[in-house]
């Protein structure tokens, strides 16, 4: 059986971790690459690098970041913001990177998702949607939103998830927008309703606050694997703490 | 030294770093007289079946590779490369045959309800065949990193050193005296997977 993968994010700019997980015993706890040795060591069963860097001048300590990751950690590993067309793919897996996650440029130019499912395969093309619900809908649906979470696109999610799917897309990340930062747990409605949509794996992201929050996407939310930042801040839990948590629920988990 | 076909695929980085991890000297080798002094020989994959095999006789490792696994030197096929181990594929589209080193169909995983396809994560493995020499040490039951929606039937059963449950139960690796072959991913798959390799590795000293 399947395990339910559990999936540190760190964000990264300028080649050091500005959001994530503070380790306390890290000599240096903004070195991703040092970030990334301890998540291997606690068990994480994959490692999403999201670069924040506003500019492409950042691109290459980026690359740098993954190669020297790659060479330590023999964990799959996700590179995602600022990737836009089949060439920065290329570059972001020849320098060690397992997949790539497209988000606002796979809305402004689906072709790119096609495009780069053919030439290296869907298993390297995850699709990053930011859904908002919209308000007052029956059924309910949700909007996807791009330039993190700011712009509007008029997109219906559900329709969104399917199209990509259709073009190739591996994997999605879903992130709900009203659930994201609030601790209060995940979006379960919008990722049930996606994860059944779909036949590609679905990763669970924004709202986590609990070790139950995990658990109730992977049970009821019926998510592939959960995405996490915050609830790994400040050592709260450690990757272990949460899959045996999981397990104790009855979650199939790598331990 | 340990020769890493270069064919273009995409995990050709973390297949190299992971060999030298445990030890190997690896060459990444193009081109046929590239690998012909080898002790060992790996071919990763990532991707499509004909995209493989295509690159491989375009680069004319095809043949060599053949030519190799006859030597009788240690030979290690990783997913695709897995896969091109076989007759042909059922993959959309495909018209390539494979390497046909044994017999048998590379084959989709079943539609079922509730199903991913691919299989992406972590599944165990059951050792099958306990007295493969790349599974001594690593424990049964083990989980390993698998992406892929395809996997090999080979004719003849003797062949599967581990299965794996998904949606039913497929050979998620092969042995059959030098040639070795596994559908996950050996350099993704953390401790379990080096020792895989540090095993492989070893049958070159």
């Amino acid at each position: 059986m399947l395990a339910k993968r559990i999936i540190p994010c760190l964000d990264v700019t300028g080649g050091r971790v500005v959001k994530g997980t503070k380790f306390l015993n890290l000599r240096d706890a903004g070195d991703p690459v040092e970030c990334a040795r301890e998540y291997d060591r606690q068990g994480a069963d994959e490692l999403v690098f999201l670069d924040i860097t506003a500019s492409s001048d950042g691109r290459p300590t980026m690359i740098a970041v993954v190669q020297r990751t790659a060479s330590e950690c023999f964990m799959p590993l996700t590179v995602g913001g600022g990737i836009r067309t089949v060439e920065d793919i290329r570059a972001m897996l020849k320098a060690g990177a397992d997949k790539t996650s497209l988000n606002t440029a796979a809305v402004q130019n689906p072709d790119v998702v096609r495009a780069g499912a053919e030439r290296f395969g869907s298993q390297c093309i995850v699709v990053a949607v930011d859904a908002r619900r919209v308000p007052g809908s029956s059924p309910q649906r949700w909007e996807v939103y791009t330039h993190g979470g700011r712009k509007p696109t008029g997109i219906d999610a559900i329709e969104w998830v399917r199209r990509v799917e259709s073009l190739g897309a591996g994997e999605i990340l879903l992130t709900s927008m009203d659930a994201d930062g609030t601790k209060a747990g995940y979006d379960i409605e919008l990722n049930r309703t996606v994860s059944e949509a779909l036949r590609i794996p679905v990763i669970a992201s924004g709202g986590a606050g609990t070790l139950e929050h995990m658990a109730n996407v992977l049970l009821n939310g019926k998510a592939d694997a959960v995405l996490a930042a915050s609830v790994f801040h400040f050592g709260e839990y450690t990757v272990n703490d949460v899959k045996r948590f999981l397990q104790e629920k009855g979650v199939c988990v790598r331990r | 030294m340990i020769a890493l076909l270069d064919y273009g695929s995409g995990n050709l980085r973390s297949v190299q770093k992971a060999l030298q991890k445990v030890g190997a000297e690896v060459r990444l080798a193009t081109r046929p007289e590239e690998m012909r002094d080898a002790r060992a020989v790996v071919l990763p994959g990532v991707g499509a079946f004909d995209d493989c095999v295509n690159a491989m006789k375009r680069q004319e490792v095809f043949e060599a590779a053949r030519e190799f696994i006859r030597s009788d030197r240690p030979f290690l096929g990783i997913c695709v490369g897995y896969q091109a181990l076989f007759e042909r594929s059922a993959e959309f589209n495909s018209c390539a045959a494979g390497l046909g080193i044994f017999a048998g169909k590379v084959v989709r995983f079943t539609e079922q309800p509730g199903l991913k396809i691919p299989q992406m994560g972590w599944n165990r493995i059951e050792i099958v065949k306990a007295d493969c020499p790349l599974y001594r040490g690593v424990p049964d039951g083990s989980f390993v990193y698998f992406v892929h929606s395809y996997f090999p039937k080979p004719a003849d059963d003797s062949l599967v050193a581990t299965r794996t449950d998904y949606g039913g139960s497929f050979a998620s690796s092969i042995w059959k005296d030098n040639v070795f072959a596994t559908q996950f991913h050996p350099e993704k798959s953390q401790a379990a997977g080096l020792k895989v390799l540090e095993n492989f590795v070893a049958l070159t000293r």
